[in-house]
C-alpha cells in the first residue's frame, strides 16, 4: 500500500483545469499498473567524465607513472580516497556516494563506455541517447516510455529537468519538462487562449498542450516549498525531480543532466567542484525521493572516459572507458561490477585510452527489463543492433 | 499580400524594428548589408577601458589575477565582470538598433560556429573582442581569413585549451615535463572545417596539436595578445591529412588553409547555413548551391550569402523556429522601447529562456533545429516572458503593432484574438506569444 500524499490544490492549478487531476488521484493510482511503481532516472555527465579521477585504482601499480599530476593520495592519507575495497577508492568529494556505497546502494561499473569509439563529445553523446551506434531522432529512454502504460490524469510518465529535452527523452512519447518558476505569469485564461492558437503548429502546440498539463501537476505536488536561492543549482533540480516522481501520480522515468566535466587543463581543481555537486545532488534525489526511494534505480553515465595518462596541461583528452554508477534503494550495491582492463600499455586502447569492457547498453538493458518490467522483446526496438550486448545480470536487488 | 519584405526583415534580420520602413527591393536590400566594412567594427570609442578589445580582456584577466593572490576579502569591483556586462550592452545595443540586421545575424551565426562560451573562466573577458576582432571582420571575406582569425584569438585559444599545449619535443616540453593539449586541433576538424565526414584519425588529430603548439596568449607583456611561442612549438615537419607542413607557426597556418578550402569544410558550411536560414531540414538543392559557390569562389563568404538569398526555398516563411535569443530580440526590436523602458538585465531574460550570452553548453555552439527549443516548459516561459516585457509597452496600440510586425504573415484567427483580448496586455502577450511570432 503506497501513501497518497495530499496535495494542496493551487488558484492556478484549480482554473487550468486540473483539478480532475488531482482528485482523480487515488482512482487512477488504484489502476495503475504495479510495474510503474517502479523509479528510473538517468543522469548524464555531458563532456566526459574522467573516470580514473572520480574512482581512482590505486592499487594499479604504474598509475603515477601514467597520471602523476592527477593522482590522490591513498585511503588513510590526508584528504585521501575514499576506499572501496582495497583496489579502488572514490574520489573525497563523493563522499555522500561513499556512504550509499556502503549502505549497498551504490554499485560503481568501472571501464564502461558506450556504442562509439572515436571520441566526439556530440557523437559519442547522440549515440548514446539513441542507444546504438548510430544518430537517430529519438532517444532509448523515450522508447522504453512509450511503453509503460499511460495513466489517464497523471503526470506524462516521463520528465525531462530543463528548458530542452535532451535526446535521450525525445521520441514518441510525451514528455514533461520542469523548472522553478522565471517570470511573471499571465491568467490561465490567457494560457488556454495560446494553446488553442497553437494546436495546429505540430511543434509549439503539443509542447503547450503537455507544458500546461505538467505545471498544473508540479506546482501541486512543489506548492508551498520556497525554492532555494541557488534554484537552478543541480542539487535543487534534483530535489525536485526526487519530489516529483515520489509522488503518487507523478512521473516514472527523469531524465537530469549536469556538465563540467571536460577537463583538458587543471583537471584537479575542476573536478573538485564538478563532483562535489555531483555528489550533493544524488543525495538531494534521494532526499526528494523519500520512501519511493527504494524502489529507484539511478544510472549515472557520461560519453567517454578520458585519456589513461595526465596531457601536457594537467589535464586529459579524450578517450574511451570511464565510469557508470548505479544508485538507489533498487540496486544491489556495494560492489564494484565490470572487469578491470588495467593500464598496463598493452592493456590500453590505442596505448592511450582505458580500454572498455562493459557496455552502458548491459546496464540499462537490465533497468529496462528488470526494474521496469519491460518485456524482453521490446528491448530490439530501444537499443537496435545490439543483439550481441545482454542485459548484465545481477544489478538489482532479489 | 506581398511578404517578402517583412520577411527579409524576419528570416534573415532580427525582426522589424517598430515601424521601420519596409524595403522596396527586399533581396537587393540585403545584399547591400554586404557592402563595405561591419559598421560595428568602425565605431569610435576602442580607447575606453570598457570596450571589447582582446587588450583590455587580458588586462581586465590580469587585474582579476592580482586581486585573487593579494586574497581580497571583499573586492570592490571585478574588472572582468564589468567588462563582459559593458560589452553584453553593447551588443544588445547593436541587435536592437542595426540598420543592416542580416549582417549582424551573419556575425552571430558565424559566432556561434566558431563558439566560445564562458562556461570557460577566461572567455567573460575576451568573447566581446572575439566578436569584433575575428568574426566580423569576415563575415563578408574569405573563410579562411576567418578561420585563421579565430585560431589566433585569445578566447579561443582560451576555450579550448590550446594556450598552454607544448611539443613534447620541444625545448619548454623537454625541460618541464610538458606536452600536448589537443583539444583545439579535435575540435576545428570536427566542428569548424572538415567534420567526421572527411575520415580524419586520431593520428591527424594529434599532429594538428603538434602543429598549433606554441599558439598561446601573453597576458603580462605591454602588448598582451596572441602569441606564437617557438620554445614550445614542436620541432620538425609535420603530416595532417597526408600533406607535409612546416615547423613554425608557418606550418600551422598553412595547415589552417588546407582545412579552410577542404571540400567537406565547403560541404559543413552550407550545410549549416541552409539549416539556419531555410529549414531545419534543407532542401539538398540549396545545400549544393551554395557548396559550389564556396567551392567556385575559394571560400568567399560574402558569395555564399549573396547565393543563400537568391535560393528560392529561402523564401518560404516562418519555417524556423526562433531560438530564445532570436525570440528576445525580436520582440524586443517590435516593442521599440526607449532605451530606459527596455529591460534592465537582457542577458538575465536570455537566461531564463535557456540561451545565455556566449554560453553555450558544448565548443558545438548553440543548437540550430525546432527540437532543442520547444520543450513544453520552454514554449510556456515564453509565454510568460512575453507577458511579463508587455508590461513595459503600454502605449503601444496592439492591433498596429502586430500589423507592422507581422503583416501579411499574421492570420486572421490570430488577429482576431489580439484585437478581442481583454486588455491591453493581453493582447501584446498573444501577439508577442503566437505562433507566427515563435517564428521566422
Amino acid at each position: 500500500m503506497h501513501r497518497i500524499p495530499h496535495l494542496p490544490i493551487g488558484r492556478r492549478t484549480a482554473l487550468l483545469g486540473l483539478t480532475a487531476t488531482i482528485t482523480l488521484g487515488r482512482t487512477a493510482l488504484a489502476l495503475a499498473s504495479p510495474l510503474t511503481e517502479q523509479r528510473l532516472v538517468v543522469v548524464l555527465l555531458r563532456g566526459a567524465l574522467d573516470g580514473l579521477a572520480a574512482v581512482q585504482p590505486y592499487g594499479e601499480p604504474g598509475l603515477a607513472d601514467l597520471r602523476a599530476p592527477l593522482t590522490l593520495p591513498e585511503p588513510g592519507h590526508d584528504g585521501g580516497l575514499l576506499d572501496l575495497g582495497g583496489f579502488h577508492g572514490l574520489h573525497p568529494a563523493l563522499a555522500g556516494l561513499h556512504s550509499l556505497y556502503r549502505a549497498n546502494e551504490l554499485a560503481i561499473i568501472h571501464a564502461a563506455a558506450g556504442p562509439y569509439r572515436s571520441r566526439s563529445h556530440f557523437d559519442a553523446q547522440d549515440y548514446l541517447e539513441s542507444g546504438t551506434d548510430h544518430r537517430m531522432t529519438s532517444g532509448w529512454l523515450n522508447r522504453a516510455a512509450a511503453l509503460l502504460p499511460a495513466r489517464p490524469g497523471g503526470a506524462e510518465t516521463a520528465l525531462s529537468v530543463g528548458t530542452s529535452v535532451g535526446l535521450i527523452l525525445r521520441g514518441p512519447a510525451p514528455v514533461g519538462t520542469w523548472l522553478p518558476q522565471g517570470f511573471a505569469q499571465p491568467d490561465p485564461a490567457l494560457y488556454r487562449a495560446l494553446a488553442a492558437l497553437h494546436a495546429p503548429d505540430a511543434i509549439t502546440g503539443p509542447a503547450l498542450k503537455t507544458g500546461l498539463a505538467e505545471r498544473g501537476f508540479t506546482e501541486a505536488v512543489l506548492n508551498g516549498a520556497d525554492p532555494p536561492r541557488d534554484k537552478y543549482s543541480f542539487p535543487a533540480l534534483a530535489l525536485a525531480a526526487g519530489k516529483l516522481l515520489a509522488a503518487a501520480q507523478g512521473p516514472r522515468i527523469a531524465a537530469l543532466e549536469i556538465g563540467g566535466w571536460d577537463t583538458h587543463a587543471a583537471q584537479r581543481a575542476r573536478l573538485q567542484g564538478t563532483l562535489t555537486t555531483l555528489d550533493r545532488g544524488l543525495l538531494a534525489l534521494k532526499e526528494g525521493l523519500a520512501a519511493a526511494w527504494s524502489r529507484t534505480a539511478i544510472l549515472v553515465m557520461t560519453e567517454f572516459g578520458r585519456t589513461v595518462r595526465a596531457n601536457g596541461t594537467n589535464g586529459t583528452d579524450h578517450g574511451t572507458g570511464s565510469i557508470a554508477l548505479l544508485a538507489g534503494g533498487a540496486i544491489q550495491g556495494g560492489r564494484i561490477l565490470g572487469t578491470w582492463p588495467g593500464l598496463a600499455p598493452a592493456q590500453l586502447l590505442d596505448n592511450r585510452d582505458l580500454a572498455p569492457t562493459t557496455d552502458l547498453r548491459s546496464l540499462a538493458k537490465t533497468l529496462l527489463a528488470s526494474h521496469l518490467k519491460i518485456p524482453a522483446k521490446h528491448l530490439p526496438a530501444i537499443f537496435p543492433a545490439s543483439t550481441d550486448t545482454p542485459p548484465m545480470p545481477g544489478l538489482l536487488r532479489p | 499580400m506581398e511578404t517578402r519584405a517583412l520577411h527579409a526583415l524576419i528570416r534573415f534580420g532580427l525582426g522589424r524594428r517598430g515601424a521601420e520602413p519596409l524595403p522596396a527591393a527586399p533581396q537587393d536590400w540585403l545584399a547591400r548589408q554586404l557592402d563595405g566594412p561591419d559598421p560595428d567594427i568602425v565605431m569610435p570609442a576602442l580607447s575606453t577601458p570598457e570596450a571589447a578589445t582582446t587588450r583590455n580582456g587580458l588586462l581586465a584577466l590580469r587585474a582579476q589575477r592580482a586581486q585573487r593572490a593579494a586574497k581580497d576579502p571583499a573586492p570592490q569591483a571585478n574588472p572582468v565582470q564589468d567588462l563582459f556586462r559593458a560589452t553584453a550592452n553593447a551588443a544588445f545595443d547593436t541587435l536592437l538598433t542595426t540598420t543592416t540586421p542580416f549582417r549582424e545575424r551573419l556575425a552571430w551565426f558565424w559566432l556561434n560556429h566558431f563558439t566560445v562560451s564562458t562556461r570557460a573562466g577566461q572567455v567573460s573577458a575576451l568573447a566581446g573582442a572575439y566578436l569584433r576582432e575575428a568574426i566580423r571582420p569576415h563575415v563578408t571575406g574569405r573563410f579562411a581569413d576567418m578561420l585563421k582569425a579565430v585560431m589566433q584569438h585569445p578566447a579561443l585559444i582560451a576555450y579550448l585549451d590550446n594556450a598552454g599545449s607544448t611539443g613534447p619535443d620541444s625545448p619548454a616540453g623537454k625541460r618541464q615535463n610538458r606536452g600536448l593539449n589537443e583539444n583545439l586541433a579535435r575540435e576545428c576538424l570536427e566542428l569548424h572545417t572538415i567534420t567526421q565526414a572527411a575520415g580524419y584519425t586520431q593520428t591527424d588529430v594529434t599532429s594538428f596539436a603538434t602543429l598549433l603548439t606554441g599558439w598561446s596568449i601573453d597576458l603580462d607583456s605591454d602588448t598582451p595578445g596572441f602569441r606564437f611561442r617557438p620554445a614550445t612549438h614542436q620541432p620538425g615537419p609535420k603530416t595532417l591529412l597526408g600533406q607535409r607542413f612546416p615547423e613554425g607557426q608557418q606550418g600551422g597556418l598553412e595547415a589552417l588553409d588546407v582545412l579552410a578550402t577542404h571540400p567537406a569544410t565547403y560541404r559543413n558550411l552550407a550545410t549549416k547555413l541552409a539549416r539556419h536560414f531555410i529549414a531545419d531540414t534543407p532542401p539538398p538543392a540549396a545545400i549544393a548551391a551554395i557548396e559550389t559557390t564556396l567551392t567556385r569562389t575559394n571560400g568567399d563568404l560574402k558569395a555564399a550569402s549573396l547565393t543563400l538569398i537568391g535560393i528560392d526555398a529561402a523564401w518560404i516563411p516562418l519555417t524556423k523556429l526562433r531560438t530564445p535569443f532570436d525570440y528576445v530580440i525580436a520582440v524586443l526590436r517590435t516593442l521599440d522601447l526607449p532605451p530606459a523602458n527596455r529591460p534592465p538585465a537582457i542577458n538575465a531574460i536570455l537566461g531564463g529562456l535557456g540561451q545565455s550570452l556566449h554560453n553555450a553548453p558544448f565548443p558545438i555552439g548553440w543548437p540550430d533545429t525546432a527540437p532543442d527549443w520547444s520543450a513544453p516548459e520552454a514554449m510556456l516561459r515564453r509565454i510568460d516572458w512575453a507577458y511579463t516585457v508587455a508590461s513595459r509597452a503600454k502605449s503601444l496600440d496592439p492591433a498596429a503593432t502586430a500589423d507592422l510586425a507581422l503583416g501579411p504573415l499574421l492570420p486572421p484567427a490570430t488577429r482576431a484574438q489580439i484585437v478581442q483580448a481583454g486588455s491591453q496586455r493581453d493582447a501584446i502577450t498573444l501577439l508577442l506569444a503566437s505562433p507566427e511570432f515563435q517564428r521566422r
